[in-house]
């Protein structure tokens, strides 16, 4: 290893000084690389935010098992089961308390524009703090008021009106199935790709806006456990002790059942697993596109190289060289272009698309390996490169 | 074989092609030379001289007979051995060849680093000290593009010349130069090789620098045609 260094340093580092020769050329492999790597953030990044966003509800549930039926596919789709079933779950030891909460979609007219939008509206007991929102925690009572709602301050849509007299303290009305509804108060979730917002009401608001939803019928059933008992092991005995029509899930199964639903029933996690193949390929193509023309020009060094006794793999490692420095420099300004990307998405559209640490390592690492596979090809043609041919 | 012999060919043949398309362009080659021995190598293109002169420099693998280049076999060696026989010759070539993308300092250090046995300031310092041997000390850190043709033919030299070779081998080495500088590169090849105790193995069709020579030998059709020492 340390004969290695001792080599590494003696060594002139050929390709670094082939590319730094070569402004121009050096300057469009960087600007290559950088457009490959902000399209592969910009595909990762959606297919996160879609995840996160579909299961920020989720995340924000005040509960350590979940009740839900076993037709449920996703919370849009999420069906429902008989209220039974959340006092028969009292029985299993290790659980506290539970609750019942209601959603359904609806269309509701914007309180500004006057236009139907769909939105998920949750009924919640408003004598129990089933969410961790404090916006929702504070307006309990208010919602206990006839046909009165809390609102999404991160919807997506035109709503800045809506929410500056929410602020101001004022209750803004507006229509959702013919009824007339108020709003009371701000919580923040945000929009994701289901919905582009949420309203939080009692339940008995949200029966009186869908008077054909039998009272029995609830949609998520949310267990409480005592202190010290195990998810797991009391999510295994809910379920071995109720029927088979609900289905017990702890709350970190529950998000991820959201999130396998959006990857695994729709297309659109394959399309962003697509496009960032895509992103891949041009890389792949754009880096090889500079580095073969740089071994083509050098041909005849090359061979005269070979000539003096250089092995071949000096001359791999010298593609290998560039390859890895276009991959280290070229990174920096993509990472630096989908930085303000990211922000400028996530003021734009209220999707949580951020930049994590494993995700920037993950391109990093892709981008070395999108280098290294254009060098590969690269260096076939340095077998072309015959010491004889060169007298 | 002769005991001095740094160079020594018996019975060489060599064809070019395959099948029906297989030409013989070596006949019967015969040829010692000794250490310190500056031979000189005439000819009509195409009789065979750069490709005897690229056998002996072991970047064509030889087919059959005897080549011995430092007591090495070279007939039938493998591609190791042949790389490492490259080793311990210099090259001039009738293009300098030279890196575009390397100072004449750092092309003429990578004679040196082949070998892996300097460090980098030794490099470093000899590649400095050959360059003012041939007259070239202030143009260390020029690019190969700001030098004349003769300059850089000069780069290529001490390139070659850098390590201590036992054995040069130069193809045209003045081809592309006018007559000054053409006679100018072999006087300083003559000086250095005598300085270095090196065999030279020459290439040329220029006349006018065959004085140079310890002995001459003419190529034609394949065959080496005499070996008359130079009075």
């Amino acid at each position: 290893m340390f004969s290695l260094i001792k080599k590494l340093a003696r060594r002139t580092p050929l390709g670094w000084l082939q590319l730094s020769r070569e402004k121009t050329r050096f300057l469009v492999a960087l600007s290559g690389i950088a457009f490959a790597d902000i399209l592969i953030f910009m595909q990762l990044g959606f297919e996160g935010a879609l995840y996160e966003s579909n299961s920020r509800l989720h995340r924000s549930l005040n509960a350590d098992v979940i009740l839900i039926s076993p037709q449920g596919r996703n919370l849009v789709n999420i069906s429902t089961f008989s209220r039974r079933r959340i006092y028969q779950a009292l029985d299993v030891p290790g659980v506290k308390s539970t609750e019942a909460l209601y959603t359904n979609f609806a269309d509701w007219k914007n309180p500004e524009t006057r236009k139907k939008t769909s939105i998920l509206i949750v009924g919640t007991n408003p004598n129990h703090q089933a969410f961790n929102l404090p916006g929702v925690n504070a307006n309990l009572e208010k919602i206990k008021l006839p046909d009165t709602v809390v609102f999404d301050r991160a919807t997506r849509g035109e709503y800045a009106e809506t929410i500056a007299a929410l602020e101001a303290g004022k209750t803004p009305t507006t229509e959702i199935e013919r009824r007339t509804i108020t709003l009371h108060g701000l919580f923040e979730v945000g929009a994701s790709f289901a919905t582009d917002g949420t309203l939080i009401t009692s339940q008995e608001n949200f029966l009186r806006l869908f008077p054909r939803r039998q009272t029995g019928a609830i949609s998520i059933g949310l267990v409480e456990l005592e202190a010290g008992a195990d998810p797991t092991q009391v999510t295994a005995a809910l379920n071995a002790h109720l029927p088979e029509d609900v289905r017990a899930l702890t709350l970190e199964e529950f998000i991820n059942f959201e999130k396998d639903y959006w990857a695994k029933n729709t297309s659109i996690g394959f399309v962003f697993r697509l496009g960032t193949m895509m992103g891949f390929i041009v890389g792949v193509i754009l880096v090889y596109q500079v580095l073969s023309t740089d071994v083509n020009d050098h041909m005849a060094e090359y061979a005269t190289f070979k000539a003096m006794g250089y092995r071949d793999w000096y001359l791999l490692g010298i593609v290998f060289e560039e390859a890895i420095i276009l991959a280290l420099v070229g990174f920096i300004p993509g990472f630096s272009i989908s930085l303000g990307l990211y922000s400028m998405t996530r003021k734009a559209t209220n999707l949580p698309i951020y930049l994590t640490m494993a995700r920037v390592i993950f391109v990093l690492a892709l981008t070395a390996i999108m280098c290294s596979l254009s060098g590969a090809i690269a260096t076939r043609r340095l077998q072309a490169a015959d010491p004889a041919d060169i007298f | 074989m002769n005991e001095e012999s740094v160079i020594s060919i018996t019975g060489l043949d060599h064809y070019f092609g395959k099948g029906q398309l297989r030409k013989q362009v070596l006949f019967e080659i015969n040829l010692n030379i000794a250490a310190g021995e500056i031979i000189l190598m005439t000819g009509p293109s195409g009789s065979g001289k750069t490709t005897l002169l690229t056998l002996v420099g072991a970047l064509r693998a030889v087919q059959c007979g005897s080549l011995q280049v430092l007591g090495q076999e070279l007939c039938g060696a493998s591609k190791g051995k042949q790389v490492q026989a490259r080793r311990n010759n210099g090259y001039i070539f009738q293009a300098h060849n030279l890196h575009r993308s390397l100072t004449a300092m750092q092309n003429v250090q990578m004679g040196l680093e082949v070998h892996g046995s300097f460090s980098s300031r030794e490099m470093r310092r000899r590649s400095v000290e050959m360059l003012e041997q041939v007259g070239l000390g202030d143009r260390v850190h020029y690019y190969p593009e700001d030098l004349s043709g003769g300059q850089k033919q000069r780069v290529a030299i001490a390139r070659a010349l850098v390590s201590h070779p036992r054995i040069v081998l130069a193809d045209e080495p003045t081809a592309a130069l006018d007559s000054k500088s053409g006679r100018d590169v072999v006087n300083l090849m003559q000086r250095l090789a005598q300085e270095q105790g090196c065999t030279i193995l020459l290439v040329t069709h220029d006349n006018r620098i065959l004085d140079i020579a310890d002995r001459i030998v003419h190529m034609e059709d394949g065959k080496l045609a005499s070996a008359a020492a130079v009075p």
